[in-house]
């Protein structure tokens, strides 16, 4: 998956997890818990879809690495390459 | 015969609006059906009826707003329908709800709690109750919307669009004279100010009414969160747990040790429930929080309990819950997550008896066997209706739920 591939797929779940939240303003360095007030539950949500959407299996542990969009795209890299 | 009326839907509730029918006279109803679809202050309420029979008439037509208590429908109940007797015996006329006061009918706590079969209502187009509600809200008709949903099933996207389209052509010249715009029946809700004001009624009635007492106890959570974590790593990310499984599943098991804790106070009198519906408070990034039930939390395992918290969430956040969720709940848990603060007193939501807290999980020093070392610790609360319980009771119900989390593995 390319980066563009990668961030469009996080935002299309936030969007469901959180349909408030305005995308064009989600800052990708920025931990979502802060910035849209994600809690563990939409985490999960959030690890789950990407994980149905990428068949990579994200454990438990490695959650803290997906909380912000920049976050996310290394640690898919790193998973998949 | 039987009414079906405007269900009070806790304590915050004074009237609500029709949104949609999804039954018309002549259909069958069983109990548990999902027959209508009502906006309150808080949230879209898909009702449930509480009767099996045939809908005989409806009396409240979509868009209005009716107080609580109000005739809906009424409802031919099973074994009458056959006779369809001209005379109406009176007497045998049972509401489906009592009277708005008390607010919370004790009957419904013990009705059937199986999730509700989705509508039957192939009778006219589909459209989900949140994009029925945004519709209300953004003025948009919904005669001239397509829907691009399963089965062309009118979503809130589907409703935005039309929003933001421009009017429709003017009509062709054959047309007759053009019609004033259909006007939503109900004025758009300001839902947050409608939100915060329904909190507040229900929040100054508990604090004018029940003499409430605190207590807390901090508790060690090494055991529960190691097993939790060791039991994730066996599970597929779709079947992990959150810790607030373990959380509601201990207040379970303790209500059933000190049953002061769960059920309603009525007339004056301790009403107690045998099942556990654990109101769980669920904060709206918008603002507001509502607290719907999780129905026989006791009696259902930890994954099952999930499996319900996920979908309560998820409905919450598109604002779109079913009667039984919001008037059942017997006992409300307020866990503040990880985001959190460390401790939460909270106020209970009439006419329950108590309100347990959970704060946010914090390493600190904490001593066992002579030596001090760094545990997860958690601050657990409980607020109670002394009316129905004493603080000794109280502290039994704490120290039981904190017993129940050394031992997760028997949740």
């Amino acid at each position: 998956m390319t980066d563009d591939e990668i961030k469009a797929l996080y935002l299309r779940e936030l969007h469901k997890i959180a349909p408030e939240a305005e995308l064009s303003e989600i800052d990708p360095a920025v931990d979502l818990r802060e910035q849209v007030d994600l809690d563990s539950m939409d985490i999960l949500n959030l690890a789950i879809a990407i994980h149905e959407a990428t068949g990579v299996d994200i454990p438990e542990a490695d959650y803290p690495q997906m909380t912000s969009l920049n976050g996310c795209v290394a640690y898919l890299h790193s998973r998949t390459s | 015969m039987a009414d079906f009326l405007m269900p009070s839907l806790g304590a915050d509730m004074e009237a609500g609006t029709v949104l949609q029918w999804l039954v018309k006279p002549g259909d069958a109803v069983k109990r548990g059906d999902i027959v209508a679809v009502v906006d309150t202050e808080k949230a879209t309420i898909e009702v449930e009826i509480f009767q099996t029979g045939v809908i005989q008439r409806i009396v409240v037509p979509e868009g209005e707003k009716v107080p609580v208590g109000t005739l809906l429908a009424v409802i031919a109940v099973q074994g009458e329908v056959a006779a369809a007797a001209p005379e109406a015996r009176p007497a045998e006329r049972t509401p489906m709800v009592p009277a708005p006061a008390p607010p919370i009918p004790p009957a419904a706590a013990r009705v059937a709690v199986k999730p509700a079969p989705a509508p039957a209502a192939p009778h006219r187009a589909r459209i989900s109750p949140l994009a029925m509600r945004v519709a209300m809200e953004l003025k948009v008709d919904l005669a001239t919307v397509k829907g691009t949903g399963p089965d062309g099933a009118i979503t809130k996207a589907d409703v935005e669009r039309a929003a933001k389209a421009p009017p429709p052509a003017p009509a062709p010249l054959e047309a007759p004279a053009p019609v004033a715009p259909r006007k939503p029946a109900v004025a758009p809700i300001d839902r947050r100010a409608a939100m915060r004001k329904a909190i507040a009624a229900a929040m100054a009635r508990s604090k004018r009414e029940i003499p409430h007492y605190y207590l807390g106890t901090h508790i060690d959570m090494s055991k529960a969160i190691g097993w939790l974590n060791a039991e994730n790593l066996k599970r597929p990310v779709t079947e992990r747990l959150l810790y607030s499984v373990l959380l509601l599943k201990a207040v379970a098991l303790a209500v059933h040790e000190i049953p002061e804790m769960n059920g309603f106070w009525i007339d004056g009198a301790f009403k107690p429930s045998e099942a556990v519906h654990a109101g769980v408070a669920i904060s709206i990034r918008q603002g507001g929080l509502i607290a719907p039930a999780i129905h026989d939390v006791e009696r259902k395992s930890l994954g099952e309990i999930m499996v319900s918290l996920s979908d309560l969430v998820k409905r919450v956040r598109a604002g779109v819950l079913r009667s039984s969720e919001i008037a059942d709940a017997t006992i409300t848990v307020t866990s503040l997550g990880d985001q959190g603060v460390e401790s939460v007193f909270g106020v209970i939501y009439p006419p329950q008896v108590a309100l347990v807290g959970f704060g946010k999980i914090l390493e600190r020093p904490w001593a066992s066997g002579g030596l001090v070392g760094a545990r997860p610790v958690m601050m657990a609360s409980l607020s109670g209706d002394h009316r129905a319980s004493d603080g000794h009771r109280g502290a039994l119900f704490l120290t039981a739920v904190e017993r129940l989390l050394q031992e997760p593995e028997k949740l």
